[in-house]
């Protein structure tokens, strides 16, 4: 378990931030840009110092204000990707990634090997070049490994894809999610895109204007109020864990809670965990099972609750079973009209096609 | 093609100018790395100080050389009994005033370079497990290095001509310190000494010429290391 207690104030800007990340694990630090996830990052890895505060991993204590106690950047053991790579331009791809591997200490264990990473980020056929002859996505793996030979205890990867364009995004984050499924090194991950943070992590920490609002896994935190006020309404939608119960021929049937979902997936395997976000926008709630309807999920739901939201709008918050819940944002007549209240039974509709892209595959750890 | 004379003039004013560069730079890394990465009282006077050479007449710089480090001088004077090493009127001597010289124009470029090192590469290092002088070594030290070459190389060829200080405090002494600006001095003041102070004339300008070629040629090469 990675414990952060942090404040430190910067002229205007005060950071305060707290929060627990799993070890192993994935935990994304999410908010929108300049709200402090990079100065916490910085923060975390020793290179900034706090005013006050603690950091502890896995009981050993890096940080500690009040006993004076502060372990200096280099001896965190802590693998930094930056948003903009830093790799030394003045060392080849192999200089770069011998850079951490050389200053590991000689007495410690060395889970990470270097044909491993290569293989895994498809480093092979750069080894030999210059940082300048490399694009960007390629700058970014070759990071990735010079920060995973150093043999970290936790990754902290700072917005890595942010100076990516959406192309470039797409082509690394499969590697992103390689190298969390082959190593067991916790990661804490900054992104101000939620659906990167949708497809890697399986915790989130909300951070607004400095200081950590919400702190949960993803399926609880889709539903906080606060996630709802940094994401913008169109992008509002609960995330639910399930498993692909059947695939076939390019359509998967997911169970969540106790509703099974239709959706079109590419490449499923039977009980592989998943990780599914359904935007409030694309749910239809009916209060009589419908009939000689196109749309391929029509699942029971009991109403949990009626809120206000943006516009003329409500969200209409819907137990499926076994906990899993999902967010409908429908306007305000229609839910006085359907007479929608707490408890009430109705059926949510969702289109198969609306969840293509929503769907993430999870480590089963 | 060269005379006795000639040719000992040209090979003194290399070694003195390469010995004042050798003598510069460990001191210009230092002076530079303080003034651009620390903060401390009198900070600006030390920086106004360094910069002295370029605005004082070069006389004045030998002057104050020789009354440091005469053989009475204070400094001279220890050196003299402690080591039995004497700086005033030698090749060593002309070095060192040709080095405080040409200081200033060493710091100058270090430092421009040493301000233009992206500290997040240091950053990365210190993550990376590298400590305060292993980052140095290893990271800001090959990024400046244009720098240190540029300055090197601009110190190396103005070293060539150093005139005013190294005749203050090294005297023109043949084989000694009688570098090319001297000797061409001493050959325009000798009668018929016109053809003779004309071939050393040719030989300064195809040193200068030799010398920023090569620094050209040498600094592109770095930057292309470098990927600029």
């Amino acid at each position: 378990m990675l414990r952060v207690e942090l404040r430190k104030r910067r002229g205007a800007f005060a950071l305060d931030a707290a929060f627990c990340a799993p070890t192993p694990g994935v935990t994304a630090l999410f908010g929108r840009s300049g709200c402090g996830k990079s100065t916490l990052i910085s923060l975390i890895a020793g290179l900034l110092a706090p005013d006050a505060g603690r950091v502890v991993l896995d009981d050993d204590v890096l940080f500690d204000s009040e006993r004076h106690l502060s372990v200096d950047a280099r001896h965190r053991r802590m693998g930094v990707v930056f948003q903009d790579a830093r790799l030394f331009p003045h060392l080849s791809v192999r200089g770069n990634l011998d850079y951490g591997a050389r200053r590991v200490a000689r007495a410690a264990p060395r889970p990470v090997a270097f044909d491993d990473v290569v293989s895994l980020l498809g480093l092979a056929g750069l080894i030999a070049r210059r940082p300048h002859e490399l694009s960007g996505g390629e700058k970014q793996r070759v990071a990735f490994g010079r920060a995973l030979l150093s043999q970290p205890r936790l990754l902290l990867l700072d917005e890595p894809l942010a100076s990516l364009d959406l192309a470039r995004r797409e082509e690394v984050l499969p590697y992103l999610e390689r190298l969390r499924d082959a190593f067991a090194i916790p990661i804490v991950y900054v992104s101000h895109q939620f659906d990167e943070v949708l497809r890697l992590a399986t915790r989130v920490v909300l951070l607004d204007a400095g200081r950590t609002v919400a702190d949960g896994d993803i399926a609880t935190v889709s539903r906080d109020p606060q996630l709802r006020a940094i994401v913008g309404p169109d992008s509002v939608g609960a995330v639910l864990t399930g498993h692909v119960e059947r695939a076939d021929a390019g359509l998967a049937v997911l169970r969540v809670g106790d509703a099974e979902l239709s959706v079109e997936l590419e490449s499923a395997a039977v009980n592989q965990r998943i990780q599914i976000q359904v935007l409030a926008r694309d749910v239809i709630v009916a209060t009589v099972r419908p009939a000689g309807l196109s749309v391929r999920n029509v699942v029971s739901a009991r109403v949990i609750s009626v809120t206000p939201d943006a516009g003329r709008a409500v969200l209409v918050e819907l137990d499926i079973g076994r906990t899993a819940t999902l967010l409908a944002r429908i306007t305000s007549r229609a839910s006085e009209e359907l007479g929608l209240t707490a408890d009430k039974q109705v059926w949510a509709l969702i289109k198969a096609a609306s969840l293509r892209g929503h769907v993430f595959n999870v480590p089963a750890r | 093609m060269l005379s006795p004379a000639e040719s000992e003039a040209l090979w003194l004013s290399l070694s003195i100018s390469a010995r004042s560069v050798a003598f510069n730079l460990p001191f210009a890394i230092l002076v530079a790395w303080l003034l651009t990465r620390t903060r401390f009282a009198g900070r600006t006077l030390f920086d106004v100080f360094v910069h002295l050479p370029l605005v004082l007449p070069p006389v004045v710089i030998g002057y104050l050389l020789l009354v440091l480090f005469g053989v009475r001088g204070p400094i001279g004077g220890w050196l003299h009994e402690t080591f039995g090493i004497q700086l005033a009127f030698t090749s060593t001597g002309a070095a060192l005033a040709t080095a405080v010289m040409s200081f200033p124009l060493v710091v100058r470029a270090i430092r421009i370079s040493l301000e233009n090192v992206d500290r997040g590469l240091e950053e990365a290092a210190r993550t990376l497990g590298a400590g305060p002088v292993d980052r140095f070594v290893s990271v800001t030290l090959p990024l400046i290095a244009p720098g240190i070459l540029a300055g090197a190389v601009t110190a190396f060829a103005a070293g060539l001509g150093e005139f005013g200080a190294v005749i203050t405090f090294a005297a023109n002494i043949p084989g000694e310190t009688r570098t090319l600006p001297l000797a061409l001095y001493t050959a325009l003041q000798t009668p018929d000494g016109d053809a003779l102070a004309a071939r050393l004339a040719i030989i300064s300008l195809t040193l200068g010429l030799a010398g920023l070629l090569i620094s050209e040629f040498l600094s592109r090469a770095l930057r292309r290391r470098l990927g600029r």
